[in-house]
């Protein structure tokens, strides 16, 4: 009875251990990243892994740096709604890797309701909201009904809804470019507003509300899966779907409703990067948004916690943009996918460091006895 | 009519051979999402033989890039390997994550390779037309027989001879059914999956270097293999896990693959006036419709993506 009731040492609480277990995954997921650069060009590597992590402060000028951290924020907050999605899904045991293709579906509506028929913003994230939801719903429904894997049907509707959205957008693009029209000439009005935020990042008016709103969301799927009863049962769904189905929940409705949900969070995600006008989509685009795959390593690095993603996303589009800085003539910016990569792959061995933190812990406290 | 075929037979092989690679994997009980990545990490192998040592004879090319794909397939693979089963990791997410490093890392390689060679060159592409001629073995009018298509072939017999004739084979299959069975009649379940990851990453690795020689003469990296991995799992789930079935139904999703290649040359799908985004999706769009249909009574290995704890019952 008394070992039960003695209080918890520091490092054994959950949460300690979830945040140790990702620091050591950044940590392996930079040292492989810079022993790759030593291999590539030994002089240069230093620099360049400081200036991934340096991101926006490579800017000496602190009133630059503010605005760039500021377009750093902007890039986070669709990221943390991916991030969201995948995390999501994976609490009720389905890994919604067709999140890019409810993220492409999101775009792809949001802007060609905003270009062709000039809707309020509110508008196009709704149904961005919707289309996401639609499509991440096909996965559940093909999952729950007809046993198709999620995973493989989430990519072969990931590249279905690629072409779809570029022959969508191509009806609104520039005559010029393959990109699509600019939202502040073309349709002001879908822009989010930023309602004086812009001014807190040195007038960076890509800084909008959607920044807020995202670590909103990340707060309400934080209580709808810890604090609710449809929570819950989705998470017992997940845990074992006979069970579930034994205990009277409709196992089958969890798993749609779970994929509807994770689709909509990917769909405002979309709305939330191309409504603030920071990018434009490319119509000629042949790869499917890479948002969706970065959003799976931030949700894992997060521990698969709302409130963690919040933190993990930022780093994870940090690393990202930091990676346009390193020095063009020796690598390419792609490093910070590679290194994005590799702290993925190392996620996966999460399980096996908690185990061995918790091996050494133990023998720690019976020798101590 | 005669490039429709070729196109057919060239992606069948690629579909063939990465669907026979997840084939083993899923047999000895590991799920191999990686295939993509090991694809373009095989595809990477061959394609720097075909850079580094651009004159060697015809039949030695062949072999020298077939080894170099093969060797970069298979020590890739060897990252699912450790990792799902020495530390039993999520073999779904292990996969995912495969899949974008090897893109990733594939485009780093080649861009550091391209600019140490000339600094304003930033492309992610290998170039190979001269090389590329070695793998044709006759050409027939327009109709070009591969040595790949002959290759995917008899892999394909070999295939199912290993699986259903030898002891190797049935000891494998054991260990994706039932992996304590296997163990209590003295199988060593870990080596057995260690085995079916490393033959999925050399076919894997071999499917990768077709795919990209298929219709082209250069490959962008950056590009990755589009999907193709998962397609191949589609044709494998769509084969029931067998050798010949998944080489009747590598045929048909080859089909469709090689319209989008080919459908300008046909007046009747001209005719209709479909956009060129269209037939890209059809692959896709098939075998998701497949996928519906055939996955309900699915005859997956029993085990497969189970990691297997020699001390648990």
């Amino acid at each position: 009875m008394n070992t039960e009731k003695e209080k918890k040492s520091f490092l054994e609480n959950a949460g300690v251990q979830s945040v140790a277990a990702s620091l050591l995954c950044i940590i392996l997921g930079l040292l492989v990243g810079y022993i790759v650069l030593l291999f590539i060009n030994p002089a240069g590597a230093g620099k360049a892994i400081t200036s991934i992590l340096k991101n926006f402060l490579y800017f000496p000028r602190p009133a630059v740096a503010l605005e760039y951290f500021g377009s750093t924020l902007a890039k986070t907050a669709p990221l943390l709604m991916c991030t969201l999605s995948i995390l999501f899904a994976y609490k009720v045991g389905l890994f919604n890797i067709g999140a890019s293709g409810q993220y492409a579906v999101g775009a792809g509506l949001s802007l060609y309701l905003a270009l062709a028929f000039q809707m309020p913003w509110y508008v196009c994230v709704i149904a961005a909201m919707i289309g996401g939801g639609i499509l991440g719903g096909l996965v559940g429904v093909l999952k729950a009904y007809l046993n198709v894997n999620e995973v493989i049907a989430g990519i072969m509707l990931n590249w279905i809804s690629l072409y779809c959205v570029n022959m969508l957008l191509t009806n609104v693009k520039e005559s010029s470019t393959t990109y699509t029209a600019a939202l502040k000439t073309n349709s002001p009005g879908a822009l989010i507003p930023s309602l004086g935020l812009d001014h807190l990042f040195s007038n960076n008016r890509y800084v909008t509300i959607a920044i807020p709103l995202a670590v909103i969301i990340a707060v309400c799927v934080w209580i709808l899966m810890e604090k609710t009863k449809l929570g819950y049962e989705l998470k017992a769904t997940g845990l074992n779907q006979n069970a579930a189905k034994y205990a009277g929940m409709k196992e089958k409705r969890n798993m749609i409703l779970t994929m509807v949900i994770a689709g909509c969070l990917s769909g405002i995600g979309a709305s939330f990067l191309y409504l603030s006008g920071i990018e434009q989509w490319s119509c000629a685009q042949t790869a499917v948004p890479a948002m969706g795959f970065n959003g799976i390593a931030a949700a894992f690095l997060g521990g698969l916690n709302p409130i963690g993603s919040v933190f993990s996303a930022f780093f994870i589009q940090h690393i990202t943009s930091g990676g346009s800085y390193v020095d063009k003539m020796v690598y390419c910016s792609q490093i910070s996918d590679l290194i994005s990569a590799i702290i993925i792959y190392f996620c996966s061995f999460v399980l096996f460091f908690k185990h061995c933190m918790n091996q050494k812990l133990k023998n720690r406290k019976g020798g101590k006895k | 009519m005669a490039l429709l075929l070729q196109y057919t037979l060239i992606y069948a092989s690629v579909l063939m051979l990465v669907a026979l690679g997840g084939c083993f994997s899923e047999h000895s009980g590991v799920i191999n999402l990686g295939l993509e990545g090991v694809m373009v990490m095989g595809a990477l192998g061959g394609a720097l033989v075909m850079k580094f040592m651009a004159n060697l004879p015809g039949a030695v090319m062949i072999l020298a890039v077939l080894i170099g794909s093969i060797l970069f397939g298979v020590i890739y693979s060897l990252l699912l390997a450790v990792a799902a089963i020495n530390f039993k990791a999520d073999q779904t997410l292990v996969g995912t994550a495969m899949n974008l490093l090897g893109t990733a890392a594939a485009t780093v390689l080649v861009k550091a390779i391209n600019m140490a060679e000339n600094v304003n060159n930033v492309s992610s592409a290998i170039k190979y037309i001269e090389q590329k001629k070695a793998f044709s073995l006759v050409k027939i009018g327009q109709f070009e027989l591969s040595w790949f298509m002959i290759l995917a072939v008899v892999i394909l017999i070999a295939s199912h001879v290993v699986l259903y004739k030898t002891k190797f084979g049935l000891r494998l299959m054991a260990c994706g059914e039932h992996p304590q069975a296997a163990d209590s009649v003295g199988i060593n379940v870990y080596k057995m999956r260690y085995a079916g990851v490393l033959i999925s990453g050399m076919l894997g690795g071999i499917g990768g270097i077709v795919y990209i020689t298929a219709g082209v003469s250069e490959w962008k990296f950056e590009n990755g293999v589009a999907g193709f991995g998962f397609l191949a799992l589609a044709v494998m789930i769509f084969g029931q896990w067998k050798p010949t079935l998944i080489g009747l139904s590598a045929l048909l999703f080859g089909l469709f693959r090689a319209l989008s290649n080919v459908y300008s040359g046909f007046d009747v799908l001209v005719a209709l006036h479909l956009p060129g985004a269209v037939y890209n999706m059809l692959p896709y769009i098939i075998s998701l419709i497949i996928l519906a249909l055939f996955s309900r009574n699915s005859k997956a290995p029993k085990a497969e993506g189970i990691p297997y704890n020699k001390g648990q019952r």
